[in-house]
């Protein structure tokens, strides 16, 4: 028994440990975006400064490079959202083969390197004279990100009861009404998941941007260039702002679970 | 197929096959094939295309094949990577099985949402977040000289420390998350079992555990290796002049070569490099492609 609370011990300490390696990098990272040092550092600490912030709202490339990665973002969603959904409903209705097949090729995307991605979707367009810009990055992302919908909706198609479309067609249903008043709305929580994690993936991304932007910027490939040309703390400045927006969120999100499991815990007591 | 006409309609059903066919063939496979042939053609200037010089040539892999550094690179990319994977193995499968069946399920959600903070703040700025850590004059130097475990401040960023610990922080949770799901899956009991018929502490993981989540590990080291291998941001933050990734000669044919078909060349071989790590994990760990990818 003793040695059962020593190894809970030691992989308590180890989780801890990993929290650490985890977390502390980003308080580092956004602690230097308030010295005042011309080197983002927090050591030495020199004084506290809200400069790098006001660097950051002043510099223009910044806000045309944010408003670029919000609309590629928004644009991935539009289109890979429907692509990964029509392709989940597609794949979960052809034969086993044919499914193993269509698989294959449909999760291909997430395995390959993004810069694989970004250079063939270059290459690609420009057999027809498309020239580089924030359209080809957009369709390169939706090429993986897509992937990721897919999946998603094809693990809650599993749970669905295809029993009530047979019903709505015998009651006399319309296909468009099949689809749009029971199986849609039974992958409602697929969708938003796939639409939200396509946001992020498409905000993330840097390898496949990075090829086939021409010259427009995203923020992450402002971020890039950056970080090799002269590196100031604004950088830092701009990632303590992201930090704050995630934590912040979390935090909410963990609000709003732990209220929610309380209420559950009631209900259930209530029901005893 | 016909079962979807049925339920859905012809209109419908031509659609969503519209929308999978625009996908997989505009999106997916038709660029990589015209990668594929561009890398068995010469850069030539815009008079010389499609005139007698415009053939079909292995030039641009002898250009590899006969460039020492290229290829000690490319075997360095490899082995590092590996490592990488390797050591992110190591570090997630006791938290994946310390989050999966040992903290108390009213915890896990809270440890989960802390560690999922670093995967929203993006990879760049994960990588850049080292960067500032091992720098010369940073807080790890200065931390390890108060603490008079180094005389003089190390170099970090000479080599390839800073880059295999770039790498692993970057990525370690695309090893995590797939383990913690594999191991999930296994009932409590089975492990209870195992301790109850006198198995040891490594028997019970080794004989129990592991085969049971051989899906998660194949998952994790697949992408593990592949975002390593492929990754641009992390090498060229904290990698020095000794220490280069493929990724980095690719951008230089790209961007400062301008030869695209040679760039096509190298990113084709990297993609090759990705297709035989995968086949061989799926056939080493005995999992199939629908278990790996989920």
């Amino acid at each position: 028994m003793k040695s059962f609370a020593f190894g809970s011990f030691i992989i308590r300490f180890y989780v801890l440990i990993f929290l650490a390696f985890m977390l502390l990098p980003l308080i580092v990272m956004g602690g230097a975006g308030l010295n005042d040092t011309k080197f983002p550092s927090i050591y030495p600490w020199v004084g506290f400064t809200g400069r790098w912030f006001q660097d950051l709202w002043s510099d223009e490339k910044m806000w045309e490079a944010m408003r670029n990665t919000v609309f590629v973002a928004f644009a991935v969603v539009v289109i890979a959202v429907p692509i990964g959904t029509a392709a989940a409903i597609l794949i979960n209705g052809v034969t086993p083969k044919a499914r193993s097949i269509l698989y294959g090729f449909m999760v291909a995307p997430i395995l390959t390197p993004g810069a694989v991605i970004g250079i063939s979707t270059l290459l690609f367009w420009n057999k027809f004279s498309v020239s580089a810009g924030l359209h080809l990055s957009i369709l390169g992302q939706v090429s993986f990100i897509a992937a990721y919908v897919m999946l998603l909706v094809l693990a809650r198609l599993q749970s669905f009861d295809y029993g009530l479309e047979e019903a709505a067609l015998d009651l006399g249903a319309s296909h468009a009404q099949v689809m749009r008043r029971i199986l849609i709305p039974h992958l409602y929580p697929a969708i938003g998941a796939g639409a939200l994690i396509a946001f992020f993936q498409s905000v993330e991304n840097f390898n496949i941007t990075l090829f086939t932007r021409g010259n427009s910027q995203t923020l992450t490939v402002y971020v890039g260039s950056k970080i090799r040309s002269g590196i100031t703390p604004t950088i830092n400045a701009l990632a303590l702002i992201l930090i704050s927006i995630t934590v912040l969120s979390a935090v909410l999100y963990e609000i709003v679970r732990r209220r929610k499991q309380r209420q559950l815990d009631r209900l259930v007591i209530a029901d005893d | 197929m016909g079962e979807l006409v049925r339920r859905y309609g012809t209109f419908m059903t031509a659609i969503m096959v519209c929308m999978t066919a625009f996908w997989l063939l505009i999106l997916v496979v038709l660029p990589n094939i015209v990668m594929f042939e561009s890398s068995f053609r010469l850069y030539l200037p815009v008079s010389d295309v499609g005139g007698p010089k415009d053939v079909y040539t292995l030039q641009n892999y002898l250009t590899f094949s006969e460039s020492p550094i290229h290829i000690n690179i490319f075997f360095l990319t490899v082995l590092y990577s590996s490592l990488v994977t390797a050591i992110c193995f190591v570090l997630s499968y006791p938290l994946a099985y310390f989050l999966a069946k040992v903290v108390r399920p009213s915890n896990a959600p809270t440890l989960f949402l802390m560690l999922l903070i670093p995967l929203w703040v993006s990879e760049i700025l994960r990588s850049f977040a080292w960067f500032i850590i091992l720098s010369f004059q940073g807080p790890l130097n200065a931390i390890l000289q108060g603490a008079g475990l180094i005389h003089d401040p190390i170099r970090w960023m000479s080599g390839f420390h800073a880059v295999i610990i770039g790498l692993v922080y970057t990525y370690v949770l695309f090893m995590l998350f797939p383990i913690y799901n594999a191991i999930q899956s296994l009932d409590t009991n089975q492990i209870e079992a195992s301790q109850d018929l006198g198995a040891s502490l490594w028997q019970t993981h080794t004989r129990v555990v592991i085969p049971h989540s051989k899906p998660g590990i194949a998952s994790g080291c697949v992408m593990v290796f592949m975002l390593c291998a492929g990754s641009v941001i992390v090498p060229s933050t904290l990698a020095s002049t000794s220490s280069r990734w493929f990724t980095e000669i690719i951008q230089q044919w790209f961007f400062e070569g301008l030869d695209w078909n040679e760039g096509s060349a190298y990113a084709f071989l990297l993609l090759v490099l990705c297709i035989i790590f995968v086949s061989l994990v799926m056939r080493f760990l005995n999992v199939r492609l629908v278990d790996i990818a989920k």
